[in-house]
C-alpha cells in the first residue's frame, strides 16, 4: 500500500522522497492528476489535508457533479470509471425554463448524433463522495504514486534545480515540478505571489438530494426563478426505485439562504417543493443538506518555475453551467499531455518553457467559461421584465435553430475545442 | 591561460563569436530570457535528432531512454541547453564548447539538474587528435559562427564512428532569411542581441550539403523549423528551409 497516514512515515529520515511531481491536494482534479500521471509514468506525491477514511462520510461533500462526455473520458482513463459507473446517472435530456414562461429549452441527446448514427448522453451526474471512494480504492494500489494524508506542505522553496518541500510530519520531498490542486483557497498560490481577482454573487447554492414519486427519466432539469437557477440533477435510484432520486442546486440570495437553511426539514421541505413542482410527484428529503457561497475567481497566471495550478486553484467559476469539474479535468488532461511531451522531448518538465505551454493551452479555455457563465448568471439572475423576455425570446430562438442548438449541446458535452488525449474518443 | 574567454583559441573558432556568446552566458537558462528563441526551439530540435537516430540505428523512439548505449557529442554546447535533453534520453555525453565561460555554467547547470555530462572548453580537432569517436555528433546552430566551416566539417567528421550520424542545423541565406533571422529576431522582436548572426555567414542548404559531401557525408533528412507566431511554438516542415533548417546525415 502506498497511501502514508502520518503515524507511518518516517519523520526523521535524512533521505528526502525523490519524486517527479508533487500535488497538493488530493481531491477530485487533484487525486485524478495523481492517477493519470502515476499511470504515464511519472513518480508522484501527494498531500491532502483530509483523512481519506472519512473524506467519503455523507457529511463532507453533499455535491454532485455534472461529467460532461469527454471528462467523463477522463475518469475512464484513469480507471475511476470503472470503480463508480454503477453510481453514475445519464442524462439524457436537458430541459431549461425560465420561471414560470410556457417558452423552454429542450435538449434531447437524440438530436446529436455521431458518424455512427449512436447518440450518446449530453454527459453524467455523479456525487462527488463515488469519485472519493473510488480514489480510496485505486490510490493505494498505484505502485508509482505515494499518498501523504492527512498531511500537509509546510515549507516550500521552489529553487532551479528542484523544489525542497518539508511536510507537516517532517517528510521532505524533492520534486522537478509542484501543482497545487488545494482548490479556491490555495496557500501554495499564495506564496507563489501569484495574483487573484475575485468577486462575489451574493448568492449560494443550497445542495440536498431529494426522492421523488416518479422517475426523472434522466432528464436534468434547470429553472430559473428570480433569485437564481434552481436546477433538479438525475441521480441513480435504488434498486426497486431506479429512477427517483435527484441532486437539488438551490440558488439563494445571500440575505435569504441563512434563513432557508436555518428551517426544521418540514418546513424546508415546504420552501422547496414550491420552487420544485409537482410534476416528479411527492418529494422526501434524503441526507444533510449544505450551502456554498457562489463567487468567480481567476489567477493571473497558472505557472511559475517549477509551479503549475490546476481546477478550482486556478479558476472558479459558478455552477450556473455545472462547467467547474469539466473544466478541472480538462487541465488534468492538459498537463499530463504537455508533461509527458516535454518528458519524451528530454525537457525539464518543471521548466517554465514547458510549463507555458499548459497555461497558453488552459487559459483561454477557462477565461472564456468564465465569462460565459458569468454573463449567464448576470442574464438569468435578474427579473427585470425587457430582460425576461429578451431571454425568453432568445431561447425559444435558440430552440428553432438547429445547427446553434447543436453547437450549444457539443459546448455541454464538452467536446469542443482541442482537446488532450485523455478526452479524445477512443476508437475502442 | 593567456585569453580569460577562451582556452582554446585558433583553431576552428572564432574569438569574436566567443567573446559574445559568454557575455551572454548567464541568460543560457532564463527561458525568458536572452535565449528564449532557444528554449523554444528545443522540443523541435529534440523531435528531430530523436526520431532520426532512432531510425538510423534501429533504436525504439517510444522508450523512455531511447539513446541509453549512445555516444553523443554536442559541439557548442553554450550551456547546454540541448545537452540535459539528450542526456534525459539516455545519451552519453560529451559536450564542448570554445567559450570556457560557457563550459562552466553548463557544467553547475547540470550538477543541479543531477545530469552526468562531460563540458570540456576544448574544440572539435582537440578531440579527434584525442582519437575520441562517437555515434552522433551534434552541430546545432554552430557553422555559421565558426571562422573555417570546411575545417570545422572536417573536424567534426574525423571525430564519427564509421556508422556513426551527424546533426547540423543553421540558418538559410536569402532574402527571406535575412527579414525574418536576422533583422526581424535581433531588431524587431529583439529575441537575439543585435550582431548575433552574421547574415553573410549563413548556409543555403545546398552549400551546406556540399560541405558534408566533402567530408564523405551525405544528408538523408532535411528539415525546416518553422515558427506558428499564435502558437509560440516551432514545428518541423518538409518544404519550408527558408529561415532555419535541420539536416540529418551519415556515411553513405
Amino acid at each position: 500500500m502506498s497511501a502514508k497516514t502520518s503515524s507511518t512515515a518516517q519523520s526523521d529520515a535524512p533521505e528526502a522522497l525523490d519524486v517527479d511531481v508533487l500535488i497538493s491536494g488530493g481531491g477530485l482534479a487533484g487525486g485524478t492528476l495523481s492517477l493519470a500521471l502515476a499511470q504515464a509514468g511519472f513518480r508522484v506525491a501527494t498531500v491532502d489535508l483530509e483523512n481519506m477514511a472519512t473524506w467519503t462520510d455523507q457529511g463532507f461533500d453533499g455535491r454532485a457533479s455534472a461529467i460532461a462526455l469527454s471528462s467523463q473520458r477522463v475518469l475512464a482513463g484513469v480507471g475511476i470509471w470503472d470503480v463508480i459507473h454503477q453510481e453514475t446517472a445519464p442524462m439524457l435530456d436537458i430541459r431549461i425554463s425560465d420561471g414560470h414562461s410556457p417558452l423552454f429549452l429542450h435538449y434531447d441527446h437524440t438530436e446529436l448524433t455521431d458518424a455512427d448514427g449512436v447518440s450518446e448522453p449530453f454527459g453524467y451526474m455523479v456525487e462527488n463522495r463515488s469519485i472519493r471512494k473510488a480514489l480510496n480504492v485505486l490510490v493505494p494500489n498505484t505502485e508509482a504514486l505515494t499518498y501523504f494524508a492527512p498531511n500537509r506542505i509546510q515549507s516550500l522553496d521552489r529553487a532551479a534545480d528542484a523544489a525542497h518541500a518539508v511536510l507537516q510530519d517532517g517528510t521532505r520531498i524533492r520534486a522537478k515540478l509542484v501543482v497545487s490542486c488545494e482548490g479556491r483557497r490555495s496557500p501554495l498560490r499564495d506564496q507563489a505571489g501569484i495574483k487573484l481577482t475575485k468577486w462575489d454573487y451574493h448568492q449560494a447554492g443550497i445542495v440536498c438530494t431529494v426522492e421523488h414519486e416518479k422517475p426523472h427519466n434522466f432528464c436534468a432539469q434547470e429553472h430559473f426563478l428570480p433569485s437564481g437557477p434552481f436546477a433538479i440533477l438525475p441521480l441513480p435510484g435504488t434498486a426497486d426505485k431506479p429512477a427517483c432520486r435527484s441532486s437539488i442546486v438551490w440558488t439563494e440570495r445571500e440575505d435569504l439562504w441563512p434563513l432557508i437553511m436555518d428551517l426544521d426539514d418540514e418546513a424546508f421541505l415546504e420552501e422547496l417543493v414550491e420552487r420544485f413542482g409537482d410534476f416528479l410527484g411527492g418529494v422526501t428529503l434524503v441526507g444533510p443538506r449544505f450551502a456554498y457561497p457562489f463567487s468567480l475567481q481567476y489567477a493571473h497566471e497558472y505557472v511559475k518555475d517549477r509551479f503549475a495550478l490546476v481546477a478550482d486553484s486556478a479558476h472558479g467559476m459558478h455552477p450556473i453551467a455545472g462547467q467547474g469539474l469539466n473544466m478541472g479535468l480538462r487541465d488534468v488532461a492538459a498537463l499530463v499531455d504537455v508533461l509527458t511531451e516535454a518528458r519524451r522531448m528530454g525537457q525539464d518538465i518543471g521548466s517554465l518553457a514547458v510549463l507555458e505551454h499548459y497555461q497558453r493551452w488552459r487559459r483561454f479555455d477557462n477565461t472564456l467559461m468564465l465569462a460565459v457563465t458569468d454573463a449567464l448568471v448576470k442574464l438569468f439572475s435578474n427579473a427585470v421584465e425587457p430582460v425576461q423576455l429578451a431571454r425568453d425570446l432568445g431561447m425559444a430562438a435558440v430552440g428553432q435553430m438547429p445547427d446553434v442548438k447543436r453547437f450549444f449541446m457539443r459546448h455541454a458535452m464538452g467536446t469542443v475545442g482541442e482537446l488532450p488525449t485523455l478526452m479524445r474518443r477512443t476508437s475502442a | 591561460m593567456a585569453d580569460p574567454v577562451s582556452s582554446a583559441p585558433g583553431g576552428t573558432a572564432d574569438p569574436d563569436e566567443i567573446a559574445r556568446f559568454t557575455a551572454m552566458a548567464d541568460a543560457w537558462w532564463d527561458p525568458t530570457g536572452k535565449f528564449r528563441p532557444l528554449h523554444q526551439l528545443n522540443p523541435v530540435r529534440v523531435q528531430f535528432i530523436r526520431d532520426n537516430v532512432c531510425r538510423h540505428f534501429g533504436l525504439d523512439a517510444d522508450a523512455e531512454r531511447p539513446f541509453a548505449g549512445l555516444d553523443f557529442l554536442d559541439v557548442g554546447c553554450g550551456g547546454g541547453l540541448l545537452s540535459e535533453p539528450m542526456a534525459r534520453l539516455g545519451a552519453k555525453m560529451t559536450s564542448i564548447d570554445a567559450g570556457a565561460k560557457n563550459v562552466e555554467i553548463a557544467k553547475i547547470h547540470a550538477a543541479k539538474s543531477g545530469l552526468d555530462i562531460d563540458y570540456r572548453n576544448v574544440l572539435p580537432e582537440d578531440l579527434a587528435a584525442e582519437g575520441k569517436r562517437f555515434d552522433v555528433v551534434l552541430n546545432m546552430e554552430v557553422i555559421e559562427h565558426v571562422a573555417d566551416p570546411q575545417a570545422f566539417m572536417a573536424a567534426s567528421a574525423m571525430v564519427m564512428k564509421p556508422d556513426g550520424a551527424m546533426v547540423l542545423s543553421t540558418i538559410n541565406r536569402n532574402l527571406k532569411s535575412l527579414l525574418m533571422a536576422k533583422i526581424g529576431a535581433e531588431y524587431v522582436l529583439r529575441w537575439l542581441p543585435a550582431g548575433t548572426h552574421d547574415w553573410k555567414k549563413f548556409f543555403k542548404p545546398s552549400e551546406l550539403a556540399r560541405l558534408a559531401r566533402a567530408q564523405g557525408l551525405e544528408f538523408t533528412d532535411i528539415r525546416g523549423m518553422v515558427y506558428n507566431p499564435l502558437a509560440g511554438t516551432w514545428s518541423l516542415s518538409a518544404t519550408d528551409l527558408d529561415v532555419n533548417y535541420l539536416a540529418f546525415a551519415t556515411r553513405g
